[in-house]
């Protein structure tokens, strides 16, 4: 017998959020002890504690719930190690919603947090990767793409900007418009990296990295960390804060870190995973209050409103260039201030959910949307390769 | 110049070793009629060994451009502004390259292109790719 697509809806809840960022972008704490701290304070938000968490997920090289979870000490009975960059949280969020509403783990954490800048490296440092690799077997896109000398990762970025460009006619300008918008947002948090309003001249301005990409259309190296805790419905209920459901998730894939392996680089597998997302959540993007996109460029938002569905392929260019994006806007977007203005460490995903969860819930200041049901946490890692779509909701969107 | 070659795996040998005569290899699935790029052992489509080496005819199109202007490798430094870009093959596979005598700024998705060849140690040769006047 099919299983219903609205099975998942409302069956879990995020109860607890927390994230560390700094003005300077610099923490100075190692990441594992931000690990801890994290997990201490996502589960004092949700009144809970680590003798409650029978499920734990963490993403990055290796094992990396084994070495979590040895590290706090606990035995889970529940475990989700997947690793897809800046999109891993929402998949966390996905499987541990499963998860709960199978019964296999009833309160599951996610945990993040990488120090970029304490390391004094970019994310365009392959060293270490390089220093593994054995000459005669490379990973294919040293064999393939690195001699080309395309600049990792915006050069991929860029690619796909270009092909956007030449088939649709959207201009730097356009993009740039993103970069305001998304600034606008953070000049309202005391939090964010950069609180100055910049321009669209500002951006057009800034140096070129990779064309059509500038400075400004670049996400930011910050050192960041982040954590959520979710539960089943039943026992969110009972928690210090109002329960966040999962209404609807969705993950795709179309390729890994190899942009010349994409098949339309005007197109991102957003498609499919918010495809899947809404059709769980029996909603459509005419129900989203929120979208809390993935920008680790300019030109990832742009492919990720219209492949989610918030408009036709092709006339992103036009939708968003009458700042409609940022604060006062029809269509709110990165109201923390997003990877290009708020924070970004590497795999942003989980600080899309914390602002998500926040937003829903009513605990931001300045920069609250009016009385938000329906936000979504759209998470993109590797190059522009997996997507992850996760819905959520308050109890009023059940 | 040189350029940032860190390994060429076993199965692609054909590839490199026919660079030496600065001929462009593809790969392609008899099983299936499709072409087949980067080089793989096994098919993806028939997921047996149905791949056959074919020669390209190194002509194709512009998929996507961009131009370098802060690469991530300090070795591509003095080649700044150089364009990376996509190229979409005739026979209807896409490799990653560089677009060589050409004004970079001019250079545009659509634009008609040719292989030709930059060498590398051992009497190999990459391909990069030039304006098809």
């Amino acid at each position: 017998m099919a299983i219903d697509p609205t099975y998942m809806k409302g069956k879990a809840a995020i109860v607890g959020v927390t994230d560390r960022v700094s003005p300077t972008g610099v923490l100075g704490v190692p990441e594992r002890q931000l690990e801890m701290e994290m997990i201490g304070e996502a589960l004092e938000d949700a009144g809970l504690t680590i003798a409650d968490v029978d499920g734990i997920c963490a993403a990055g090289f290796m094992m990396p719930s084994m070495e979590l979870a040895e590290h706090l000490g606990i035995t889970p009975r529940w475990t989700n190690s997947t690793m897809t960059g800046g999109s891993s949280f929402e998949v966390h969020v996905q499987q541990a919603a499963a998860a709960i509403a199978l019964g296999q783990a009833e309160v599951v954490v996610s945990v993040y947090a990488q120090t970029p800048r304490a390391r004094g490296k970019g994310l365009g440092d392959m060293s270490a990767m390089m220093g593994m690799m054995d000459q005669s077997n490379p990973m294919p896109m040293v064999e393939w793409e690195m001699p080309a000398g395309n600049v990792m990762p915006g050069g991929a970025y860029a690619l796909a900007a270009s092909r956007h460009m030449a088939k649709y006619g959207t201009t730097s300008e356009q993009l740039a418009q993103i970069a305001v918008s998304t600034r606008e947002w953070a000049c309202k948090n005391p939090r964010a990296r950069y609180q100055e309003p910049i321009t669209i001249d500002d951006v057009l301005a800034s140096p070129m990295i990779s064309t059509p990409l500038r400075r400004l259309d670049c996400c930011l190296v910050t050192d960041g960390a982040g954590a959520f805790v979710m539960t089943s419905a039943e026992r969110a209920k009972d928690l210090k804060k109002k329960p966040i459901y999962v209404l609807g998730t969705g993950t795709a894939h179309d390729h890994a870190m190899m942009i010349s392996q994409m098949p339309d680089l005007a197109t991102t597998p957003g498609v499919i995973s918010g495809r899947e997302a809404f059709k769980q959540a029996d909603l459509t993007p005419n129900d989203v209050d929120l979208l809390m996109s993935y920008d680790s460029f300019t030109i990832t938002v742009a492919l990720s409103i219209e492949d989610l569905g918030f408009c036709p392929k092709g006339e992103v260019g036009a939708f968003v260039e009458d700042g409609k994006l940022g604060p006062g806007g029809s269509f709110p977007v990165n109201t923390s201030g997003g990877g290009l203005s708020y924070t970004h460490p590497g795999m942003y995903g989980m600080f899309l959910i914390v602002e998500a969860v926040r937003q829903l819930r009513g605990e931001c200041d300045d920069r609250q949307l009016d009385n938000p049901k329906v936000a979504i946490a759209h998470g993109c890692g590797g190059v522009l390769s997996c997507t992850s779509t996760a819905i959520l909701g308050t109890e009023d969107a059940l | 110049m040189s350029r940032m070659t860190m390994g060429q795996s076993k199965h692609a040998e054909p590839f490199w070793e026919a660079t030496k005569e600065k001929k462009l290899m593809y790969q392609y699935c008899t099983a299936t009629d499709k072409p087949v790029f980067y080089p793989r052992q096994i098919s993806p489509y028939s997921l047996k060994d149905t791949l056959e080496w074919r020669e390209s005819s190194g002509k194709g199109e512009v998929y996507a451009v961009t131009v370098v202007h802060k690469p991530s490798m300090p070795m591509y430094m003095p080649k700044v502004p150089y364009a990376v870009a996509i190229v979409e093959l005739d026979e209807g596979y896409r490799m990653m390259t560089e677009i060589v005598n050409a004004d970079v700024e001019k250079v545009k998705v659509g634009d008609r292109v040719k292989v030709t060849w930059e060498e590398l140690s051992g009497g190999k040769n990459y391909p990069v790719f030039e304006p098809d006047a």
